[in-house]
């Protein structure tokens, strides 16, 4: 665990469900279940598709890239132990489908440079047993 | 409504006690009058089953309600309750002891929004968000704001009419929490909590109980006061619940809800003579003044711009006592009591001038929300 302190950070609690998104970082990759009849990408994962409402979901590897669709700047510090420098929150959609999009934090960068519709892609920070998607701008 | 306080140091029975002894008494009834209950039951506050006995009630409808339809989901249910003649008065009520956790616990200690401990693992919908420090809905909210004037160009002077307008309110309240006036500076000198979101966005843990008694039609007449009457509600959902997922990341559910009323009324948004408007974050309320048609879509910064409009004297005055933002998070339970007083003309030195006939009463938003309009009948 790292001992810089960063936001307020509660790992998951790992399922069936969830375990290949949380855990797919570990390898290096962004794993986002997709429906092996229709094709439709899913997240967060659920039991069955919300489109052809089929089971036989199945985590798939994704690009990686995205771009900001919304973002704060958090100041508040939400716990005794998190940092008190700010840190980006956004949303990020990306382009595998419309609407595929996941919360997340924009690192590596000044928290000024983040904008809405930025290139990012995606980076993994480790927590606990899983490693994070967070997202770094995609320069 | 109960005693209100940032930390009262009480146990949430109690103050359901208080307030649905009050409420019973001010509608002009007695506790063997009342034959339905349903309370907003979430951690930190009095569920139904326990009024029941502590009140020594008997009742031939009760609900115990969680989050949805919206935090007032139990006056919904207690409206189709005495609408499909299971009841003839229900005594609704939520209670919460948030601001005693909130003080108790300290920073971190519980969660941002509830009364609940912060878990060591996090799963259902949480786990999309605690995992990258965004522990509060302002984050998500925050988020919505930040697009919205993107796309729009909405401005932080425009937002931060919402708060200025409702403590001026707040000021002629005797409940408010906040009553101090609040400058343009004032605002845009506070601390940044969430951008663009500063302390001024954000509402504010409290303790205390909203009752409210939902009587059928035909068993109004004897009563203290003139009976109002709920002309519409809705609670429709026609999209995803999500932060992340919804469709449109510049407004919320609650859009669906705002569209959805007016199908169930002759009433139209310029009929409208006061809201109770949730003001948990600001922008909610602005994303409600689009959803509900008085204005359109992107256009509530221009809305409020100035204040005059939203303010008592303006053509459709909001949050009256001050909202969540000046008198507490309610839990979005303040606004229909709000909204009943200023109908009766009990307003008081926060009087809405003129005679309001029609109110409309919106809660929650983000990810579930429902909305209703009271009318004098």
């Amino acid at each position: 665990m790292s001992t810089v302190p960063g936001p307020m950070r509660i790992p998951p609690l790992l399922t069936e469900l969830n375990t290949d998104f949380w855990t797919g970082g570990l390898a290096g990759e962004l794993r986002i279940q997709r429906c092996t009849h229709c094709a439709t990408y899913h997240h967060p994962p659920t039991s069955v598709c919300r489109n052809c409402l089929r089971g036989g979901l199945t985590a798939q590897v994704v690009s990686g890239t995205a771009t900001v669709m919304a973002f704060t700047i958090n100041h508040h510090q939400w716990s005794p132990t998190a940092t008190t420098e700010p840190y980006v929150i956004a949303i990020v959609e990306l382009p595998e489908q419309d609407g595929l999009r996941i919360t997340t934090n924009i690192v590596n960068c000044d928290v000024r440079d983040v904008h809405i519709d930025m290139p990012v892609r995606v980076v993994f920070e480790p927590l606990a047993d899983v490693a994070l998607p967070l997202f770094e701008p995609d320069r | 409504m109960s005693a209100v306080g940032r930390a009262l140091y009480r146990h949430p029975t109690d103050l359901a006690v208080e307030g649905c002894l009050n409420a019973i008494a001010d509608a002009g009834l007695t506790r063997d009058d009342i034959d339905g209950a349903a309370a907003f039951h979430i951690e930190g506050s009095a569920g139904v089953v326990e009024m029941i006995d502590t009140l020594g009630l008997q009742v031939d409808w009760f609900a115990d309600l969680s989050i949805g339809p919206s935090q007032i989901s139990a006056i919904f249910e207690a409206i189709m309750a005495v609408e499909t003649g299971r009841a003839r008065h229900v005594i609704v009520f939520h209670s919460s002891c948030e601001g005693t956790v909130r003080t108790t616990l300290g920073k971190g200690g519980s969660m941002p929004g509830s009364a609940s401990a912060t878990p060591e693992r996090v799963s259902g919908m949480p786990e999309w968000w605690l995992p990258f420090g965004a522990p509060s809905a302002g984050n998500h909210i925050a988020m919505y704001a930040q697009r919205h004037m993107h796309l729009y160009g909405t401005t932080r002077e425009q937002m931060a009419q919402i708060p200025i307008v409702q403590r001026r309110n707040a000021g002629l309240y005797d409940k408010s929490i906040y009553n101090t006036p609040l400058t343009m500076e004032d605002y845009l000198n506070a601390r940044m909590i969430t951008e663009p979101f500063c302390l001024f966005d954000c509402d504010i843990p409290i303790d205390f109980c909203t009752a409210i008694v939902i009587s059928s039609t035909d068993a109004t007449s004897g009563l203290r006061r003139p009976p109002l009457a709920v002309e519409a509600t809705s609670h429709a959902l026609k999209s995803r619940p999500s932060w992340d997922q919804f469709d449109d990341l510049s407004t919320m559910v609650l859009r669906d809800v705002g569209l959805d009323l007016w199908k169930h009324t002759d009433l139209t948004p310029g009929d409208v003579d006061v809201a109770g408007v949730y003001d948990g974050f600001t922008f909610i309320t602005m994303a409600w003044l689009e959803a509900l048609g008085f204005c359109g879509k992107g256009e509530s910064g221009a809305f409020i711009e100035g204040g005059q409009r939203i303010s008592l004297e303006g053509e459709l005055p909001i949050n009256t006592n001050g909202g969540q933002l000046s008198s507490g998070r309610m839990h979005g339970w303040g606004y229909l009591p709000e909204v009943c007083l200023q109908l009766w003309g009990d307003g008081g030195a926060r009087q809405v001038p003129n005679g309001p006939e029609v109110g409309v009463v919106a809660s929650g938003g983000g990810v579930f929300a429902g909305a209703m309009l009271v009318t004098r009948s």
